[in-house]
């Protein structure tokens, strides 16, 4: 038989359906990032001083830092002073009010996209914030959350209305100099989430944020601070698209986790920003920090991804594993089709006595892509009876991709158990070939075997969220489809 | 009436030429037997009528149910109601055995205009048919094939038969690497499928099989061409004096087959 990597190429081509662009008055300051931006982006913003000192201090620690060079990608090097650092929608008012300050270009924008603004016609049991370039232009549902004690706005929002809660826990889990691009995301985040839960209490439906790229020459610098107190629980989801450009586009973001004794944290992320076309060009550089911290004893914090766009994904979310008995969970799958490169993976840092922690991975390559697994798993010399459980498994589709897996395991306390997991298949085209025979496409067997590689994965997102990642990837890997 | 008629059939596998002028005609209700020493052509037989990657036809002609077989799909010719046995199935991790068989099953009834079956009809479906192959139902939800035994790979394959009811069925070294008991139960299997509608190709090296599905008539592939043609009786004259007995006797025909083939 022979190979036809022809034909598992043809499959795997890719149509972007989120690649419009939305026309629509900016607000938006020239490119360059000195000191002077930081002022007007600060002030743009209305914030309190606290944090303008903040954002200088990590654009000090910045300007002395080196960009990053030991994961697996290969990208030309970026011009911080190309770059846009704030965009925004005009706006009749400081921020919206309501849903019926939005431009409906924007209303629009989001429901183009499945993202329904409007209240009554949203999926019922989540709460969306919605963020376009630089700002958050709507969030809904916030007075049912409110009557709960459940706090969800705008990063910046939170910064005026509760500067004492974001000073008491922004930086705390990932500080403003913790890496080069955090530390350019505490210069000069934009938007984002914040959300608070109080103690004892179960947020009554998800929370999510759907971040949008729009104008052209920026940056997208979120930052995302969800804090869990003492026996509370939520779960939420971010999801992201942009603009299909030739030119790359830099994505910075941080999120901070702080699950305080007993509290769970949930987050999900189905990530499809513009991946670049078949020849590579164009997309999203994402470049991101993401942390938990299991403050207290028994808080969990599950991280799970499904990233399927961005020309580079450079992420690795984390949980430092404080307390006794903390769970710390993540559960990903990352897809590189045509050029796209991905270096994801976590790092799992146990603390506290019988902490545990469970890491699934599953990377799929099309196409050039290439997709490499980097974990850390840390014991330190304290955490008495931790256990590490890790399973990487690596999809190859044709022979042209790529698949890596770079575990490190640290341990220094002998009572911890350690498990690691690898494998690495292909989709064969005597597979594709049994399915045809029984009467699939082969799409659909293309999808089937994906979608049963990952089914591990897909369990841990919530309900809707499943459909739509499974329908992402038969999108993603969609080909000679008419 | 004429199902599948099989003209003057060549076809080459990266330039070698494996079969070499190939006629057939399989009616509706008849079973037949291809036989042949190792090497024959018996396997691209099968490989080619269900249009399998990488076989090259380079002569002759193929109609099924008064279509050109050679010009659909894999797929197509699935959904046309042919089912091909694999000689050896492959593993999916992954995927359940059940969920490629809805999704088979689906696709088969879509073709046909047909509702797509839902999760209690399709349930009793397959456990009526689990029965007639005598497959342990938690293989059902085991990924297909990973880690099934030799016999239970082909126990599977005889009752996806058996869910997809096919038109044509192609059993491709069915019996190869069987024990006794799972030979009888693939071949009840495939006689409970025997109908006045339907027709089943049984390829296969010994004559074992046979002694369990009984064949119409019985064809001895050699050199890529149907050296001799016969009934039951045929399989049990090869069963005696083996395949060598039969290439003396046909030595003509093969050789013409032979040059035939390279020219």
């Amino acid at each position: 038989m022979s190979t036809s990597a022809t034909d598992i190429s043809e499959l795997v081509k890719r149509e972007y359906k989120e690649g419009f662009v939305t026309d629509i008055d900016t607000d938006t300051i020239p490119p360059g990032l000195d000191e002077g931006v930081i002022h007007v982006l600060s002030s743009r913003k209305n914030e309190p001083e606290f944090m303008l000192e903040w954002r200088l201090n990590a654009y000090r620690h910045w300007l002395d830092m080196q960009e990053p060079d030991w994961a697996h990608v290969h990208y030309p090097p970026v011009d911080f002073q190309a770059i846009s650092y704030y965009s925004a929608p005009k706006a009749k008012t400081d921020g919206p009010q309501s849903l019926d300050d939005v431009d409906p270009k924007l209303l629009d924008t989001y429901a183009k996209l499945g993202i329904p603004l409007q209240e009554q016609k949203m999926l019922a049991g989540v709460a969306v914030d919605a963020v376009f370039d630089s700002v958050s232009v709507a969030t809904t549902f916030k007075d049912t959350l409110s009557e709960a004690g459940v706090i969800f706005c705008p990063f910046s929002e939170a910064v005026r209305e509760h500067p004492e809660l974001v000073r008491k826990y922004l930086g705390t889990v990932v500080p403003h100099g913790d890496n080069f691009y955090a530390a350019l995301n505490s210069a000069v985040f934009s938007d984002g989430s914040f959300v608070y839960v109080p103690k004892g209490v179960r947020c009554p439906m998800e929370l999510s944020t759907y971040f949008r790229i729009n104008a052209s020459n920026t940056g997208q610098f979120e930052r995302t601070l969800i804090v869990a107190d003492e026996g509370s629980y939520v779960s939420y989801l971010e999801g992201c698209t942009a603009p299909m450009r030739d030119e790359n586009q830099l994505h910075a973001a941080v999120v901070e986790l702080v699950a305080m004794k007993d509290a769970e944290i949930k987050y999900s992320t189905v990530q499809n920003w513009y991946p670049g076309d078949e020849q590579g060009r164009g997309g999203i550089y994402n470049f991101v920090t993401k942390r938990g911290a299991c403050r207290g004893e028994n808080a969990k914090i599950s991280w799970t991804q499904v990233e399927t766009g961005s020309a580079i994904t450079w992420k690795y979310p984390s949980v430092l594993l404080e307390g006794d008995n903390a769970i710390g969970e993540f559960y990903s799958v990352a897809l590189t089709n045509n050029y796209q490169q991905a270096d994801t993976g976590t790092k799992m840092v146990h603390i506290g006595k019988n902490t545990r922690s469970t890491i699934i991975s599953k990377g799929i390559s099309a196409g050039h892509g290439q997709n490499a697994y980097r974990g850390l798993v840390k014991i330190l010399r304290g955490a008495e009876n931790s256990r590490n459980h890790s399973q990487c498994d690596s999809l190859l589709m044709g022979d042209r991709c790529g698949a890596h897996t770079f575990p490190y395991l640290e341990v220094k306390n002998p009572s911890a158990i350690v498990e690691h997991e690898a494998t690495t298949s292909k989709i064969g085209d005597d597979q594709l070939f049994y399915c045809r025979q029984r009467g699939l496409s082969e799409e659909d067997a293309v999808s089937l075997i994906v979608n049963g590689f990952c089914k591990e994965v897909f369990k841990e997102l919530p309900m809707e969220f499943a459909v739509e990642a499974q329908a992402l990837l038969g999108i993603s890997l969609e080909g000679a489809i008419g | 009436m004429t199902m599948l008629k099989i003209n003057d059939l060549h076809a080459s596998i990266d330039g070698k030429a494996i079969l070499k002028g190939i006629d057939l005609e399989v009616k509706a209700g008849e079973v037949h037997a291809i036989m042949g020493p190792n090497g024959s052509g018996k396997s691209t037989l099968a490989n080619v009528l269900v249009g399998r990657d990488g076989y090259t036809v380079t002569r002759g002609r193929v109609t099924y149910n008064g279509q050109n077989l050679l010009e659909l799909s894999p797929e197509e010719r699935a959904h046309e109601g042919i089912f091909l046995a694999f000689q050896y199935p492959v593993e999916i991790p992954g995927v359940s055995n059940i969920n490629l068989l809805k999704a088979s099953v689906n696709a088969v009834r879509k073709h046909r205009g047909e509702k797509e079956l839902d999760a209690i009809d399709f349930l009793k479906l397959v456990k009526a048919k689990l029965k007639t192959v005598d497959m342990k139902q938690e293989l059902l939800y085991r990924s297909v094939n990973e880690g099934f035994s030799g016999g239970e790979k082909k126990r599977n394959e005889v009752f996806q038969m058996a869910v997809l009811e096919p038109t044509l069925a192609i059993m491709d070294e069915t019996d190869s690497g069987l024990d006794i008991d799972a030979l009888k139960a693939v071949a009840s299997g495939v006689n409970a499928l025997r109908a006045d509608d339907r027709a089943i190709i049984v390829v296969t090296h010994y004559q074992r099989l046979l002694d369990y599905i009984v064949p119409d008539y019985v064809h001895v592939l050699a050199h890529g061409s149907v050296i001799k043609s016969g009934d039951k009786s045929l399989a049990l004259e090869l069963e005696k004096h083996g395949y060598g007995w039969i290439e003396s006797h046909a030595d003509d025909q093969a050789g013409a087959a032979t040059v035939s083939g390279a020219g």
